[in-house]
């Protein structure tokens, strides 16, 4: 399980976590929603120990990852699998070696073996034949999937999704939505995930929790949260522009 | 910040506050090639990657190190001509030639060079790396982003600059020739002969223990700047435009230095 206690975070003078209170169940779908530019992906950074926090803790399975740096926190990361918003891939790199990093730089599988473990995440994600292409060959689409079989190919206990549909057409929204949760029920990992993909989420999620404004203001199932009376949660999932456009 | 500060002594605060934050990129910029140089030292090592760096770095580097050798070279065969016949020592011209090559202008042009081309196409690579969150993936995988990118960078510049220098110093000499000799009429033997009885092995060793310490400076420059990119396109090109006009102004500094200290 992942607990965040009173998280806070300042770049300069900008005040962007205000004191974030979040508990993700173990091996479920917890999405992340909250306006652009409202500090999830900042949360979503310091769950993954990329930031540090100005104060708080960060508790995945009773350990405070915020009290750990550099090597102390390598065993935790071990149990990670994280999918950029950009995908992150490497550029230098085919989509199969992309895959393979992970297994070739931390596990001691023999060539064949991880043959068998690339060849078996690309066929998951639909990709099974573009492992000789680099990511610059392939569509927006394609290289998101890509991310996500590299995410799990070390079969990670905790899977991160920073905004992993954005910039895609609905339609690959939803096919990417029904991958994650197609390969979370057959894995069965914890999956924390940010997103604005408003309704699309409510059909993968287990959980869904709005940041607004530096805080969490609601947590619940997604029926819970579709059915909120809090104005700020009712005004973000119908899409009700700002009185005062904020552009 | 200034809030409390009397108006006379703000230009001094703003002085103060200024020299803390060039001390602490000093110190940033240090401890980024402490890190690097522990992590040399210590397994993993990288050896594909360091042989893929020094690709990027020495071969890639070749076609323009031997055209600026080459004119380098010929210049100097031409200018020291004209300014040695007019003392009528033009027999001095080999040794001249070498002695500038060797000890000064192979080092720095070649290093100057190498900057150009693979210093900023280093710094644009890795800080791509950056913007695009390939490091964060890197970090997120348990893996130490500069043991792949730093690392192998620097000792691939170890490696490189002093063969990049020698390839300089060679084909600088031939292009002296090619005037001194060749267009101007200057006997072969007294251009190499006068060479050998001037030119020693601490003018050779002088330009090497220089190309080494350049091939750090540009390397460490490169990544540095690389791994602390700004943001988007922009962050990418400012830091690749500081990279190299950095690495030039501290090569130039250091030659100076290691000129004074040195044989």
């Amino acid at each position: 399980m992942i607990r965040v206690e009173g998280l806070t975070k300042s770049f300069g003078g900008n005040r962007v976590l205000r004191g974030v209170d979040l508990e993700v169940p173990k091996g479920s779908i917890t999405i992340i929603i909250g306006r652009s530019g409202g500090g999830k992906s900042v949360l979503l950074k310091h769950l993954i120990g990329l930031l540090r926090p100005d104060s708080g803790r960060i508790f995945i399975d009773d350990v405070d990852i915020t009290r750990l740096t550099g090597r102390t926190l390598e065993p935790v990361r071990s149990r990670y699998g994280v999918v950029f918003q950009s995908g992150a891939l490497f550029d230098s790199l085919t989509c199969y070696d992309n895959v393979a990093f992970p297994l070739r730089e931390k596990s001691r599988l023999s060539a064949k073996e991880i043959g068998v473990r690339v060849d078996a995440a690309l066929e998951q994600v639909e990709l099974t034949g573009v492992g000789p292409k680099y990511p610059a060959e392939i569509s927006g689409g394609m290289r998101k999937r890509v991310a996500i079989a590299r995410a799990l190919v070390s079969e990670p206990e905790i899977v991160f999704f920073d905004e992993p549909t954005t910039g895609l057409d609905p339609i690959l929204v939803n096919t990417i939505h029904r991958l994650i949760q197609t390969l979370h029920r057959k894995f069965h990992f914890t999956a924390v995930m940010v997103s604005h993909e408003i309704p699309e989420i409510f059909e993968i999620a287990d959980r869904v929790a709005m940041l607004y404004e530096g805080r969490i203001v609601e947590t619940g199932p997604p029926h819970a949260i579709q059915s909120s009376t809090n104005p700020v949660v009712q005004k973000f999932i119908t899409g009700e522009p700002d009185e005062k456009p904020s552009f | 910040m200034t809030e409390g500060i009397a108006p006379a002594l703000r230009p001094f605060e703003a002085i103060g506050r200024r020299t803390l934050e060039i001390v602490e990129a000093l110190g940033r910029f240090g401890a980024f090639f402490g890190v690097a140089v522990a992590l040399a030292f210590t397994p993993p090592f990288r050896l594909r990657a360091f042989v893929s760096r020094i690709h990027y770095i020495g071969f890639n580097s070749l076609l323009i190190i031997l055209l600026t050798g080459t004119f380098t070279g010929m210049v100097l065969g031409l200018q020291i001509y004209f300014t040695l016949s007019r003392f009528g020592s033009e027999a001095y011209l080999g040794p001249a030639v070498a002695l500038s090559i060797i000890r000064e202008l192979g080092p720095v042009l070649s290093a100057l060079m190498v900057t150009g081309r693979a210093g900023s196409a280093l710094t644009a690579e890795i800080g791509i790396m950056r913007i695009t969150e390939q490091i964060d993936a890197l970090t997120v995988m348990a893996l130490n982003p500069m043991r792949y990118l730093v690392v192998p960078s620097l000792l691939a510049g170890l490696v490189t600059f002093p063969m990049m220098t020698a390839l300089f110093d060679t084909v600088g000499i031939f292009g002296g020739y090619l005037v001194g000799v060749q267009l101007l009429g200057l006997s072969e033997g007294t251009y190499f002969g006068e060479m050998k009885t001037f030119v020693d092995m601490s003018d050779i060793m002088t330009g090497f223990w220089k190309s080494l310490s350049f091939g750090v400076i540009v390397t460490w420059v490169a990544t540095y700047k690389g791994f602390h990119v700004g943001h988007g396109a922009e962050g990418v090109a400012r830091a690749t435009t500081q990279s190299v006009v950095l690495a030039s102004v501290l090569i130039l500094v250091w030659d100076y230095f290691m000129g004074s200290v040195l044989p």
